[in-house]
């Protein structure tokens, strides 16, 4: 690894390619942390004819290792928590995580019941937060979409091969 | 050689994140080859500690946060609570408001089975009836959301009536809705009931007599699906039923075909219930007044929610708080149907059968269980309490 260029031209030229594939298809995985369902079902209904994300080739798969996006719903429960940092570790670099939903995002109504460590970002680092209890599909699919758009313009990160390289061997 | 019989099992361990069901839940499966010798099921990962929890919130709050319990049959936990809460402070909502109430929990029926219908074709790899059952549920969430404003927490209950009344026009777009869906719902039996694939994987799959869905207590289109007569609207009817009563619709086949078969039947049954309260809407107030402080005295309540029996224990000291408030869930009732009627079917089928009781996660992680080393130990009461006392200290 070490004597490849990592920041030579062609170089540069793949991780554009490859950002561009990733803001054309972005898989994401889906995890309830303790939500109530109704989020989750708003989820998969965006996933249906009428909302239809698949047309912006949002495809939710199975695996976490699979994925590069995590939608996660519900605020955290004590016993999830362990699971949902699994789970973010499973998934390949570089990872986004969309909260979604009031109680994602602050704990909601849950807020102070014992079992609830509280909001999503008090355990992973969020890039989009998607208000609402529940947020309708519509205003799931625009945080999705925000998602993107800061991806192609550069906002969020991609993160480049060699910026890759350096964070695992730090 | 000698040969030698192995007499450790192979398990199969399946969740917590799984890409079948969209909640946590985490299953192991002991099998044998193909064939399932065991099942046992971990719940609890969305413990939340809502009955905690609300015993810290006000009457009114409460109706909010119980109503959060699950976002699928979300309307028939307040109406279980309300419809308790009121029982205690001695009022009774005015008849319009019990008749909206009704309209919004039989929309609410409706759309959990059509949600159903298409999780769990998904399920047996049947995705075309997956999306076409979710196309046609959009429309009855239209009318949810015509009626109070949002697609899953309607909120319509408060305590002593209802907070949305329905004109002539909401009611004719109700009516134009359930003719759609009517007739959708005529193409969705035949498919189910004729298409050979799907009954490939249903008929005969998943039998449980009657006698079994009795002794592990069964409730909702499970047992009805085994022919048990159980159904709350009709053996203890609330809110409009009486006024409007319901016909207890069972099937004698007791396998998924049935259960198919009784939901899709109660789906018509719905129908037929909404139009004849639209057609004799009765007039009136929509709300009474209710005290701020509910008396002291305990109360149970109970409703039949899309998956079965809801129960609901209220208890009041006269505050303005409750003491104590116990939840029954049903999908935590079916749970024990699943994981016995599971032993001698294929690996294969065991999402199809998970499915089969349309398990809803979120209203039944409410008990804790921890396996430390080999003793099992159940959080009882007490030492929740003493856990939650401990945690917000
Ligand atoms: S934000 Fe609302 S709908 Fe979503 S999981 Fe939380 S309580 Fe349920």
């Amino acid at each position: 690894m070490t004597n490849l260029k990592l920041d030579s031209n062609w170089q540069r030229i793949l991780d554009k390619i490859r950002t561009w594939a990733r803001v054309n298809s972005p898989w994401a995985i889906h995890f309830n942390s303790g939500s109530c369902n109704g989020c989750d079902i708003e989820i998969l209904a965006t996933l249906t004819p009428r909302y239809d994300v698949e047309r912006f080739g949002i495809k939710l798969q199975g695996s976490p290792r699979h994925a590069d996006v995590l939608i996660c719903t519900g605020p955290v429960t004590l016993q999830a928590r362990d699971r949902l940092i699994r789970i973010y570790e499973q998934m390949p670099e570089p990872k986004f995580v969309i909260a979604v939903g009031s109680c994602g995002l602050s704990g909601g109504v849950f807020h102070g019941c014992y079992n609830v460590v509280g909001s999503i970002d008090e355990v992973l680092p969020v890039n989009v937060y998607i208000p609402g209890c529940p947020p309708r599909p519509e205003a799931i699919i625009y945080g999705v979409v925000q998602l993107l758009n800061s991806l192609k313009s550069g906002v969020s990160k991609v993160g480049t091969v060699a910026e890759l390289v350096e964070k695992q061997e730090a | 050689m000698e040969t030698r019989k192995s007499s450790e099992k192979f398990v199969v361990p399946i969740g917590p994140q799984h890409p079948a069901l969209k909640e946590p839940g985490h299953f192991e499966f002991t099998v044998d080859g193909e064939i399932v010798t065991g099942a046992s099921v971990r719940l609890g990962y969305v413990h939340r500690g809502i009955e905690k929890g609300a015993e810290d919130r006000t009457w009114t709050q409460n109706i909010y946060l119980l109503e959060r319990i699950c976002g699928i049959c979300s309307h028939v936990h307040a109406t279980a609570y309300v419809l308790g809460v009121e029982k205690l402070a001695g009022v009774s909502a005015p008849p319009r408001a019990q008749a909206i109430r009704t309209v919004t929990a039989e929309l609410e029926r409706i759309h959990s089975h059509l949600l159903w219908l298409g999780v769990a074709a998904h399920e047996g790899g049947f995705d075309t009836l997956f999306m076409y059952s979710w196309r046609d549920r959009e429309t009855v969430m239209d009318l949810l959301e015509l009626i109070s404003g949002n697609r899953v927490h309607y909120s319509t209950n408060v305590l002593g009536g209802v907070k949305y009344d329905l004109d002539t026009e909401k009611m004719d777009a109700i009516r134009r809705g359930l003719d759609f869906l009517e007739e959708r719902t005529h193409h969705y039996m035949k498919v189910v009931t004729t298409d050979e694939t799907f009954l490939a994987r249903t008929r005969g799959v998943g039998l449980m007599t009657r006698e079994q869905a009795e002794a592990l207590g069964a409730v909702g289109p499970t047992a009805r699906a085994s022919s048990v007569r159980r159904d709350i609207r009709i053996d203890a009817p609330y809110a409009a039923y009486p006024d409007f009563p319901v016909k207890l619709i069972t099937d004698d086949g007791g396998d998924l075909l049935a259960r198919f078969v009784v939901r899709l039947k109660e789906l018509f049954e719905s129908y037929r219930v909404i139009r004849a309260i639209l057609d004799q809407m009765p007039e009136g107030e929509l709300t009474t007044r209710v005290p701020r402080r509910i008396p002291a005295g305990e109360v149970i309540s109970r409703v039949e929610a899309p998956r079965g029996e809801l129960f609901y224990y209220i208890k009041s000291n006269g505050g303005e708080k409750p003491e104590r408030i116990k939840v029954r869930t049903p999908s935590l009732c079916n749970w024990g149907t699943v994981v016995s009627v599971a032993v001698g079917h294929k690996l294969a089928d065991m999402p199809m059968l998970l499915a089969g009781i349309d398990p809803c996660f979120s209203c039944n992680d409410r008990m804790v269980r921890i396996n430390r080393g080999q003793g099992a130990q159940f959080w009882s009461w007490e030492n929740l309490r003493q856990y939650g006392i401990e945690y917000y200290r």
